[in-house]
């Protein structure tokens, strides 16, 4: 198992670097301008100036060069500084600077991620914690009552799109009721309890919003490998042997249902960081999602590149943990 | 009796005075809350012109005159305006005097002085600093501190209008003592300068989350001590322009949304709820048709829309140029997609009102498909089988590019209906805005290669004189590959008479006159048929109605004067 993880880890290097080339290369030929947006009252030369000032003017392959520098060592030995106060050389290296906001990528990343992580992540704990009761007892109950409620539901929370499900909320909760602010603020510190009251009722929209939508995808997963362990023959030879229904249900199915759901779930780790990019944009959460969304329209090609490729990493990163899990869950896998 | 009267009078006058005193302190009314559906990148608008982060930047930094919301230029951190009556202009026009206002301080305590503007101008003119707004300072040799209250301005030629460099929310005054380490190559390097500049504004930056809020904090050291009327100002971007207005109009969360870009219908039905208002301003923007003066017929490959691809084979002729505007119904349009922040137009340059031609209006404005249809016939373009009209195998079936938009597409979508009652069919066509105004000389969809017959979009000028505008329609500024289709002339219209009088423009001191030039100019555009203007578009803003005190400016920054906003009570 350890040599499979060692191996593995040694082939996403490759990987990765030629999913960063991949990247930057169809980033380079996509017809976008970091200039683009600019009022047309700024003249061509200016925008020129303004592109050479950016390093624009430089071939692909220093720029793709530069990137790499900035991303895998300069980037890297300043988090090592900040974290352990050593100095490194001069200490004046060269970050990866966004276009748009001119500062350095990695603070702005740095400063997405808590709204990200508590709003996306949230809703995906919430969506878990929603989809596996709720698919055991649908694939428990199968063709009940409780069980077509839950299908009807989970289709809707699939099929609807979250800007839709998102505008709806705050057509409800925000004009009508006004029980909850339509915008996120992210200045918001809580330190007493009036500030996590605030705190719970800015999130709770996109929380639920996104939680529908996860706890429909799970749910489904569930219901259907559920389905598929309790008409095994090891789960008939359990109740012959007069084992509980609850122990069949609970510690025989369930734990051998879960192994594929694992998977699925862990699979889906990486979406919670490159956040839910709508309802980011409906909610103004402005996490990762809406940094990205932002940096693509701008031509903010530094800040896409680093973030889709921080991505790419998390996703070869998840695949390899969730291969590892299904190995621990399921001693009938080997892979040495 | 009329000794009553009078003292009635000034006690009304004083009960006046005083309720204004009531409010007039600063710090009184808590907290401003703005939103801007577009995030603000950055507080340093010379890296970046964003319309965005120059309007967020204004509560902050600020210029040596403004433009108030008729478009006159008010003196702002100087005594007066420099004038050729009053000697601040020199009467050879190379140079230009400013008079500081003494005593002005920077939020940090210390003085504003005549080096600070010098400063400015060379941050501003290096370059490796890749300045957003270079154009501002352009024709200037030197900027020197005369004194420190006062600037002295030196032009390379004779400049009959000099009022550009630190006029206008687009070019602001900066610290020297925040920026000096920040010239040239090492200007994106000054992160905390570039977020938070010392100004001179009714605001100084205390948090700035970029691409997300900034929060502002009254200036301790601002030179009214009775305003700020509000303690401090929240800035939250990101999201649409419908979400916008319905934070401030609907749900009454936020007291200003900048720009709200919507449809008519759903902005009424958010001001049913009866908590905002809308502001509506009218600048210099023209929503346009440009048509096509080069054959833009794809078989000619790299040589479309330039000399080599010779003249348009059906919109070089000038019947068929006319008979398109005549064709258009600028009423609907307007309706349908602008509301009252849109007016029919004509003419390319529209406002200010002393430059706005009148000329054409008359056969222009109201839609007339029968003189259109006239014209056509004796021109000689006849209706074929399938009702589109042709011409020695000629078409007039046209590709009608623009970026992409809902309002735009639908005005695409009226226009061609209308063109249909002509006989002239239209191939619609949209391209993301990014890629469309992108200006990357490999794209094939950029409004500079102009590879389609007519195509629309929308273009102003900055300040209220419209000659470096009207100077766009050069000859030789039309984009070909030899200039990297860099170049403003987009029609690719060329007249040498235009030309000469634009040359008279740029030498012509006399503001009558200037206005005078300035109509003949934007009237031959119109009767030429260069483009066809459609919409004089205005700056719509929604305001919380407890706000008071708003200017709504297209001419400055729409918070241009931020310090006198207050609550009403």
């Amino acid at each position: 198992m350890f040599t499979y993880t060692l191996r593995r880890l040694f082939f996403a290097i490759p990987t990765l670097l030629v999913i960063s080339f991949v990247i930057f290369a169809l980033l380079d030929l996509a017809p976008s301008d970091p200039t683009g947006d600019l009022p047309l009252t700024i003249p061509p030369e200016v925008r020129e100036q303004i592109r050479a000032s950016l390093g624009l003017d430089q071939p692909f392959l220093i720029r793709y060069l530069k990137w790499l520098q900035q991303f895998f060592i300069n980037e890297p030995l300043n988090i090592l500084e900040s974290l352990t106060g050593w100095q490194f050389g001069d200490g004046e290296r060269m970050r990866i600077l966004s276009w748009a906001t001119r500062s350095p990528v990695v603070d702005l990343i740095v400063q997405r991620m808590p709204q990200t992580l508590w709003v996306v992540g949230l809703a995906y704990l919430f969506g878990i914690l929603l989809a596996v009761p709720i698919g055991v007892i649908s694939a428990y109950k199968q063709y009940s009552i409780f069980d077509q409620i839950g299908t009807f539901v989970s289709m809707v929370g699939y099929s609807v799109p979250t800007f839709f499900t998102g505008v709806l909320l705050i057509v409800i909760f925000s004009s009508y009721l006004q029980w909850f602010p339509s915008v996120y603020d992210t200045n918001l510190v809580v330190n007493d309890f009036s500030s996590l009251m605030a705190q719970i009722r800015q999130m709770a929209m996109p929380v639920a919003v996104l939680a529908l939508y996860n706890a429909s995808q799970i749910t489904r997963f569930v219901r259907a490998s559920m389905l598929d362990n309790l008409h095994q023959d090891y789960v008939r030879t359990a109740r012959a042997k007069g084992v509980k229904e609850k122990a069949v249900l609970l510690v025989h199915v369930l734990r051998n249902s879960l192994i594929p759901v694992v998977t699925v779930i862990a699979l889906g780790v990486p979406t919670i960081f490159s956040g839910a990019i709508i309802t980011e944009q409906i909610f103004r959460v402005n996490g990762l999602g809406q940094l990205l969304i932002v940096a693509v329209q701008g031509a903010d090609i530094p800040l896409v590149q680093t973030l889709t490729f921080i991505f790419a990493v998390l996703i070869v990163l998840f695949n390899l943990i969730a291969d590892v899990l299904y190995g621990i869950l399921d001693p009938r896998i080997r892979y040495d | 009796m009329k000794k009553f009267k009078i003292l009635l009078a000034g006690t009304v006058a004083c009960m006046a005075l005083s309720s204004s005193m009531a409010y007039a302190e600063r710090g009184t009314d808590g907290d401003l809350k703005i939103l801007f559906w577009q995030a603000v990148s950055t507080m340093n608008p010379y890296l970046s012109g964003g319309t965005k982060e120059v309007f967020a930047s204004s509560m902050v930094i600020e210029p040596l005159a403004r433009y108030d919301e008729t478009g006159e230029l008010v003196p702002w951190l100087v005594t007066e305006l420099p004038t050729l009556e009053n000697g601040g202009f020199s009467e050879d026009m190379l140079s230009l005097t400013w008079k500081l206002k003494p005593d002005l301080k920077w939020s940090d305590g210390t003085d504003f002085t005549a080096e600070d503007v010098v400063f400015t101008w060379k941050y501003c003119t290096d370059p490796n600093g890749g300045c957003a707004q270079a154009a501002q300072y352009e024709g200037i040799t030197n900027v020197e501190a005369v004194d420190p209250l006062t600037v002295k301005i030196t032009f390379s030629e004779a400049k009959p209008y000099p009022y550009s460099a630190f006029v206008g929310a687009q070019s602001p005054v900066i610290q020297a003592a925040q920026f000096k380490d920040c010239l040239g190559a090492a200007a994106p390097g000054c992160t905390s300068a570039n977020f938070g500049p010392i100004g001179t504004g009714p605001f100084v930056v205390k948090d700035f989350k970029p691409n997300d809020v900034i929060t502002f904090e009254a200036n301790p050291n601002y030179r009214d001590p009775a305003k700020p009327a509000f303690a401090s100002a929240t800035l939250k971007g990101g999201g649409d322009a419908a979400s916008a207005a319905r934070a401030v109009l609907e749900t009454g969360e936020y007291d200003y949304a900048w720009n709200a870009q919507v449809e008519p219908e759903v902005l009424a039905a958010m001001m049913a709820a009866g908590k905002g208002r809308l502001e509506i301003s009218f600048g210099t923007q023209v929503e346009r048709i440009n048509l096509n003066h080069f054959n833009a017929d794809p078989a000619l490959g790299d040589k479309r829309s330039t000399a080599e691809a010779g003249p348009h084979p059906s919109l070089s002729d000038p019947a068929v140029r006319r008979a398109l505007s005549l064709a258009i119904d600028r009423d609907i349009i307007v309706e349908a997609g602008y509301g009252q922040s849109g007016r029919p137009t004509c003419n390319i340059v529209p406002a200010p009102e002393t430059v706005a031609s009148t000329k054409n209006d008359s056969w222009c404005l109201t839609q007339d498909i029968e003189a259109a249809n006239k014209l056509l016939d004796e021109a000689g373009w006849e209706r074929g089988s399938d009702g589109i009209r042709e011409k020695d195998g000629v078409r007039l079936s046209y590709l009608y590019a623009t970026s992409t938009n809902s309002v735009r597409q639908a005005t695409q979508e009226l226009v061609k209906a209308m063109w249909a009652e002509i006989g002239v069919d239209a191939e619609l066509r949209n391209a993301s805005a990014s890629v469309f105004f992108g200006g990357d000389p490999a794209s094939p969809d950029t409004f500079q290669k102009f590879y389609a017959d007519v195509e629309m979009y929308t273009n102003n000028f900055d300040g209220t004189d419209p000659e470096k505008y009207l100077a766009e329609w050069l000859c030789d500024k039309m984009p070909s590959p030899a200039n990297g289709w860099q170049g403003q002339n987009i029609p690719r219209y060329c007249n040498p008479e235009y030309d000469a009088l634009v040359g008279e423009l740029s030498r012509t001191a006399d503001l009558e006159k200037r206005a005078e030039l300035s109509k003949q100019l934007n009237d031959m555009l119109t009767e030429e048929g260069a483009h066809i203007a459609l919409v004089h578009r205005g700056d719509q803003s929604s305001f919380a109605n407890s706000l008071q005190g708003v200017r709504m400016n297209s001419w400055d920054s729409q918070v241009w004067n931020i310090a006198d906003w207050y609550r009403a009570k």
